[in-house]
């Protein structure tokens, strides 16, 4: 019964220092544990940069090495990074339409459809995966097959199965961008990628390389993150039919549940910045040109802010949760993951199946200190029709 | 029913009227541009902030300290400032006016 279960590694750093320390690749970093400390790092952007001119620093691990375009808008800094956000804010919230929301449904019910069919399914690759890569179709306004092509990439689009960064796979996904940039020029349509090229910035349009920057970002920042729901949604309610009884019953608690699982998942660990000036956080040295990171995943389990931090509280009243990020750059994907787990929620609460784990290979991240499970590298499970 | 009556940031004034929910979710029923509601009300998104009309704080009352935390850190706070999603529909609010903050 605890195979869903997501343990909390950060707790006694996060009481006791109220940070971590990780090195990576010799560029080591400060991990805020804090909940209070995380929001107000991620609010002091002239402080703490996104925007620097090492492109790929702020992620963990650094992709410095791997990558030389700059992703838009994570990796610019107010006040051009809130004039790159308004020309596609009202693009990112289509999830809110109803057609949008229609379509959506279809696609998660045919797929649900299919793996009740099915003897034993693995989630991560048979489920989670052609569900973000269909529903990515819908983010970009695009034909429905081209979710094909990407289901092909397999899971790991950055990640290779025994190093964690591979510039080689990270290829694959560039040049599939650029291909499709040139075709949207060559042939204008509704899709983001037109949109984009035909977008006013500072009183020019955009260039193929800030064009490819959004879509690069929009592919990578919504594919792991969304694999990872999913994947813990399913071993979660398999390991608590009660919930899902209660959510058929009470629909209504949906939009609670959707928000507390992300909290307990917080698929995003966390992502860093670079201090542009010696100071301190939470009251220890962090040098100029040195990396921080905020670190959601232990703010989220923050006891001096949540009650009972590591359950799973369905209803759970006041959730201040940090797992779409904090101020500026909260996620701009976020009403994409929301309704597509909440779709999920209600065909799976609608078809109450049993469902049954059969095997699981949990993923564990590696932050030197700390060793996170975020999810699974591979689930087996059962669906079964109970009516 | 109670009346609820909203200006947006374009000086724009809307009245509805609702029974029962948060005023966050009458906003959003009734798009009130600016309240977006995005986290549905559990505080961890402030789309939903509004300046309460002095006259009304005290029957509003203060945010709570999870609230507070929340709106110290957003864009155009003031002494008037609340999470819409945090003040349930009431008899007491007939008439209250709010001025949508972002
Ligand atoms: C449950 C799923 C997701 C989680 C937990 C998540 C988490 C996050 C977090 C924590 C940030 C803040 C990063 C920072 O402050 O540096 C972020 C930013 C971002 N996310 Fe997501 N994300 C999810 C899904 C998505 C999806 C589906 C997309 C798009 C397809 C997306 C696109 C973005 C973009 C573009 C940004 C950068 C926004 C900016 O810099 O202004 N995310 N996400
Ligand atoms: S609706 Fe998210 S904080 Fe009020």
């Amino acid at each position: 019964m605890d195979k869903s279960q997501l343990n909390d590694p950060f707790e006694k750093a996060r009481l006791e220092k109220g940070i971590g320390h990780m090195n990576d690749q010799g560029d080591p970093v400060q991990m805020l544990l804090r909940l209070k400390d995380v929001r107000k790092a991620a609010h002091q952007w002239k402080n703490f940069q996104s925007g620097g001119e090492d492109i790929g620093r702020i992620v963990v691990p650094s992709e410095e090495k791997i990558r030389d375009i700059r992703q838009i808008p994570f990796e610019v800094d107010p006040p051009e990074h809130g004039e790159y956000r308004a020309l596609v804010e009202a693009w990112f919230k289509r999830p809110l339409e109803d057609e949008y929301q229609e379509k959506l449904h279809k696609q998660i019910q045919s797929l649900i459809d299919r793996v009740l069919q099915m003897d034993s399914v693995e989630v991560v690759s048979e489920l989670a995966l052609p569900l973000q890569s269909r529903a990515l179709t819908l983010l970009l306004n695009i034909p429905y097959e081209e979710a094909e092509t990407w289901i092909g990439w397999g899971t790991h689009v950055f990640r290779s199965e025994d190093t964690a960064l591979d510039g080689d796979k990270a290829n694959i996904l560039y040049k599939y961008i650029d291909a499709q940039i040139d075709k949207a020029i060559a042939d204008p349509g509704e899709d983001l990628y037109s949109v984009l090229l035909d977008a006013d910035f500072q009183g020019r349009k955009l260039t193929k390389e800030e064009v490819k920057g959004v879509m690069i970002l929009t592919f990578a920042g919504g594919r792991d993150t969304v694999i990872n729901v999913v994947t813990n949604t399913i071993a979660y309610f398999a390991e608590h039919p009660e919930s899902l009884n209660r959510l058929k019953k009470e629909p209504e608690v949906i939009g609670k549940a959707v928000e507390e699982l992300v909290r307990y998942f917080s698929p995003l660990t966390h992502m860093g910045r670079v201090v542009t000036a010696d100071t301190h956080v939470c009251e220890h040295a962090a040098k100029a040109n040195s990396r921080i990171s905020l670190c959601w995943a232990s703010a989220n389990r923050d006891a001096s802010v949540f009650e009972q931090p590591n359950e799973v509280v369905l209803d759970r009243k006041m959730n201040p949760h940090v797992a779409f990020g904090f101020s500026h750059h909260k996620c701009l994907g976020a009403t994409h993951a929301r309704q597509i787990l909440k779709t999920l929620i209600t065909v799976l609460a609608d078809k109450s199946p049993e469902i049954s784990i059969l095997d699981a290979k949990e993923n564990i991240e590696d932050l030197d200190q700390f060793k996170r499970k975020v999810g699974f590298n591979s689930l087996h499970v059962q669906f079964k029709y109970t009516t | 029913m109670v009346k609820i009556t909203f200006i947006t940031q374009e000086n724009e004034t809307i009245t509805v009227e609702g029974n029962s929910g948060s005023i966050m979710e009458l906003a959003v029923n009734n798009t009130i541009k600016g309240i977006d509601g995005d986290c549905g009300g559990v505080c961890s998104c402030a789309t939903c902030h509004v300046h309460v009309a002095p006259e009304y704080m005290e029957v509003v009352g203060p945010p709570s300290e999870i609230e507070n935390d929340m709106l110290e850190l957003d864009d155009n706070v003031t002494e008037y400032s609340r999470l819409s999603c945090q003040i349930p529909l009431k008899e007491t609010l007939d008439g209250i006016v709010l001025k949508v903050a972002n």
